[in-house]
């Protein structure tokens, strides 16, 4: 059996639990460290497959601003962040954009959506 | 000149949460002044994640933690005036404002909140060397840039100062394509969150140079290479150690400063620890009827602590437009002492305050494994253990109406060995 301890950050909330992760075979066996149940929740899904919540902008045309917020959800897998970045740089909407709008469905295979995280009023 | 019962200063997180406070607690007669175009502040540029967990139980971005306050704001039926500069305050609570619909205009107000946010320290307030080429930006500029106005400020980039707007945008410009080198802190350890340096440097192997600093900046007509060196415990850099890095841009995220020009203006005095006004219990200046809150007030780590101090000010507010604080009674003073640098309110009076006060503060340096303590008159009222305190995370500590009697003198937080 390969065991393994990984020492971890939580980025779940401001607090930043330091947080120990005890893996045999792969498989999480322990959690010591984290302070609430989302600590638990990140370090068993981090030490396994880390995901991360992208936030950023996709070019709009004919609204008050050139860009509009968005967010991919759910998280996306870590490895697989840049790929989005792709997929949102390469991305066009038109105004109005309002908050929730999916604007890219199962954004580079990732099974999540890129949605609208601001509204974007028409020009 | 027109009249109102409560004017608001800026649509910020702050001034939303005060009005909507006031609002709920019976003023009918609000307005809230704002200079920008959209309401929301600084918010609307904060595109990431991680607002509102306090709040709401979960994490929203920028523009929907400030989407959140705004719905309640219009359900309320409360005024915000775009586009509104506020030029002058007076201590009588008169308004010099100006806009393009209605040009100079002068408002009366029973009581104003002072909710103006804060500002970045500029290249001007560091010494830095060097000509003045393009390139150089503090990080939020360069954040309204790429997130407001869809502007890429540069490819190679160096960040001077760990606080969390430049680890954000370490991030941020990241994942828009640029090559961010390193960021270089002055102080020997960050004053970003933790979960900041773990999401926004590690996940993407930028270094953090820890007791770094620019020396340099090369380039006539745009930042070609900063200089950077490693700093002695003087905070002075030590010759040997320079490096030039190649770059075209140079961030910087060194601090942010209360914007209180109009407070001055009226008379309120400010502390020359925390920038903003001195305020008691209420969170009210010393200029009966006008109160701050939010980052106006002393620099916050978090939103969402912003928008429940402001509700405590606007509520306060309504309070006062109602009459009840007029006889306050004597001032308890609150101090911070051995490496607690200041809290807020500084001073609590009895008679008015409420069944509880929040009181914040912050610690001077990191500590590990200490003990916070309050004190009243010599005697220890609190003592909690610690595993770490950090200068960029607020503390606080709720203080009861029964911990104070009519003749406590005084209020100590400290921060203890045992």
């Amino acid at each position: 059996m390969e065991t393994k301890t990984m020492n971890l950050t939580c980025i779940r909330c401001p607090m930043g639990c330091s947080i120990r992760v005890e893996l045999a075979d792969g498989a999480v066996t322990s959690v010591t460290g984290n302070t609430c149940r989302r600590g638990e929740e990140y370090a068993r899904t981090e030490a396994v497959a880390p995901v991360r919540t992208v936030t950023s902008t996709v070019k709009a045309r004919g609204g008050v601003r050139p860009v509009v917020a968005v967010k991919a959800v759910p998280d996306v897998p870590k490895q697989s962040i840049f790929a989005v970045m792709d997929a949102i740089r390469a991305a066009k909407v038109c105004a109005p954009v309002h908050i929730g709008d999916v604007l890219i469905a199962d954004v580079a295979g990732t099974g999540s959506n890129v949605v609208a995280s601001a509204d974007l009023a028409k020009a | 000149m027109s009249v109102h019962d409560l004017i608001v200063i800026g649509a910020g997180p702050a001034g939303l949460a005060a009005a909507i406070a006031a609002k709920e607690a019976g003023v009918d007669d609000i307005l809230v002044l704002e200079r920008d175009s959209v309401p929301g502040g600084i918010l609307n540029q904060c595109i990431h994640n991680g607002f509102g967990l306090h709040t709401f139980q979960e994490e929203l971005t920028g523009p929907e933690y400030a989407g959140r306050f705004l719905k309640k704001a219009e359900e309320l039926g409360i005024a915000i005036r775009l586009n509104t500069m506020v030029l002058d305050l007076s201590k009588d609570k008169v308004l010099t404002v100006t806009s393009r619909e209605n040009g100079l205009e002068q408002l009366q107000a029973k009581a104003v909140v002072l909710a103006m946010g804060c500002r970045e320290r500029p290249r001007g307030a560091l010494n830095i060397p060097g000509y003045r080429p393009a390139g150089i930006y503090s990080a939020g500029t360069a954040q309204r840039l790429v997130n407001i106005e869809g502007f890429m400020p540069g490819k190679e980039v160096v960040i001077l100062g760990s606080g969390d707007i430049g680890l954000i945008m370490a991030r941020r410009m990241t994942l828009e394509g640029a090559h961010v080198k390193c960021v270089a802190e002055l102080l020997p350890y960050s004053g970003g969150l933790k979960r900041n340096i773990v999401q926004c440097l590690h996940d993407y192997n930028i270094p953090l140079k820890l007791s770094h600093t620019v020396i340099d900046i090369l380039g006539r007509e745009r930042v070609e290479g900063v200089t950077i060196a490693q700093v002695g415990p003087d905070r002075k850099p030590v010759p040997g150690t320079e490096e030039t890095i190649p770059c075209d841009t140079l961030l910087l995220s060194v601090g942010l400063l209360p914007e209180n020009e109009l407070s001055e203006n009226a008379g309120v005095e400010l502390s020359p620890i925390t920038g903003g006004p001195v305020v008691n219990e209420s969170l009210e200046t010393g200029v009966p009827g006008i109160f701050a809150c939010g980052n106006v007030l002393h620099v916050h780590d978090l939103v969402d602590y912003v928008s429940e101090e402001a509700g405590r000010a606007g509520a306060n507010a309504a309070r006062y437009i109602r009459g009840e604080l007029t006889e306050p009674g004597d001032a308890v003073p609150l101090r911070g002492k051995n490496g607690v640098r200041y809290t807020v309110p500084q001073s609590i009076r009895p008679a008015v305050m409420p069944e509880e006060v929040v009181v914040r503060f912050r610690v001077a340096e990191p500590y590990y494994d200490r003990y916070l303590s309050v004190y009243v008159d010599g005697e220890r009222i609190s003592h909690r253990k610690k595993q770490i305190v950090a200068p960029g995370e607020m503390e606080q500590f709720t203080l009861r109406r029964s911990q104070l009697g009519p003749d406590t003198r005084e209020v100590i937080f400290c921060v203890e060995d045992q």
